[in-house]
């Protein structure tokens, strides 16, 4: 389905979560994070940048992976995006919803 | 008021792992993980032998069991042998390690960065004789049936015996 998000028609999923990471952009982000009630700090964009990285590499996202990764740790990760950190903070990244379950 | 508002989603998920078999304790730490990923809130109650979860000494060497267990495929008396449970441990292992499943001491970490609340049975701590400082010092502490029951209260939590 589409959705104008920032000004710009998007193509998302049901839930909400892009499926064009083409379509993003800092903007879009920005205003997918205030639909989930969060305001970007830089600590933020280091994370969103980190995801997206992964996701370009194709590299399964999942907590144990955010912990070890040297950008965030579990504890922070789940201050920075309160209420199912991985499942928002890659919304606002504009990347798929992560299938793992660990 | 919020209260209104429920529509009978989780909120909270209250764990009780009674066994150290390794696939219970697995189970047990992947639902309470999983909760914490949803936004949902979690707390687990380690009693009986749920407790060697959390036991320091213990914890590094908890087995899967290879007798009195269906899914195995193996006759009982085989499974009984020396180095049975030990061989299907390793494997078992082997096979986490590949879908990136952290060793215990390591999920217990996780749990408690995600938020997990983690609490010991008092009475199973009597019973088995340990001490507060035999069992993880993330713990969160030590906890009576009543008590448990009581961080429970609220609308919308689930309890979950393993």
């Amino acid at each position: 389905m589409e959705k104008v998000i920032a000004g710009k028609q998007i193509d998302v999923t049901e839930e909400g979560f892009m499926t064009d990471f083409s379509q993003w952009d800092n903007t879009v982000g920005e205003a997918l994070a205030q639909e989930s009630s969060i305001q970007l700090t830089p600590r933020h964009w280091e994370v969103i940048t980190y995801l997206q990285e992964q996701f370009k590499q194709e590299v399964p996202l999942s907590i144990r992976k955010i912990g070890k990764s040297g950008v965030v740790d579990i504890k922070e990760f789940y201050v920075l995006f309160p209420n199912a950190p991985l499942k928002t903070a890659t919304k606002i990244a504009g990347i798929p919803k992560p299938v793992s379950c660990i | 008021m919020k209260q209104n508002n429920y529509q009978g989603g989780i909120r909270k998920m209250m764990i009780i792992l009674s066994k150290a078999t390794l696939d219970n304790v697995y189970a047990a730490f992947v639902l309470a993980n999983g909760a914490r990923m949803e936004g949902i809130e979690a707390e687990m109650f380690f009693t009986f032998f749920g407790l060697e979860a959390v036991h320091k000494k213990k914890l590094e060497h908890l087995h899967i069991a290879t007798v009195g267990n269906p899914a195995m495929h193996m006759p009982t008396l085989l499974g009984g042998l020396p180095g049975m449970e030990a061989l299907a441990t390793s494997m078992m292992k082997k096979e986490m390690e590949r879908l990136d499943m952290p060793d215990v001491a390591e999920f217990l970490e996780i749990l408690k960065a995600s938020g997990v609340k983690l609490w010991a049975c008092k009475l199973a701590m009597d019973m088995f004789h340990y001490q507060r400082e035999d069992l993880i010092d993330d713990l969160d502490g030590v906890l009576t049936v009543g008590d448990f029951y009581k961080q429970g209260s609220g609308l919308g939590t689930h309890m979950l015996f393993i």
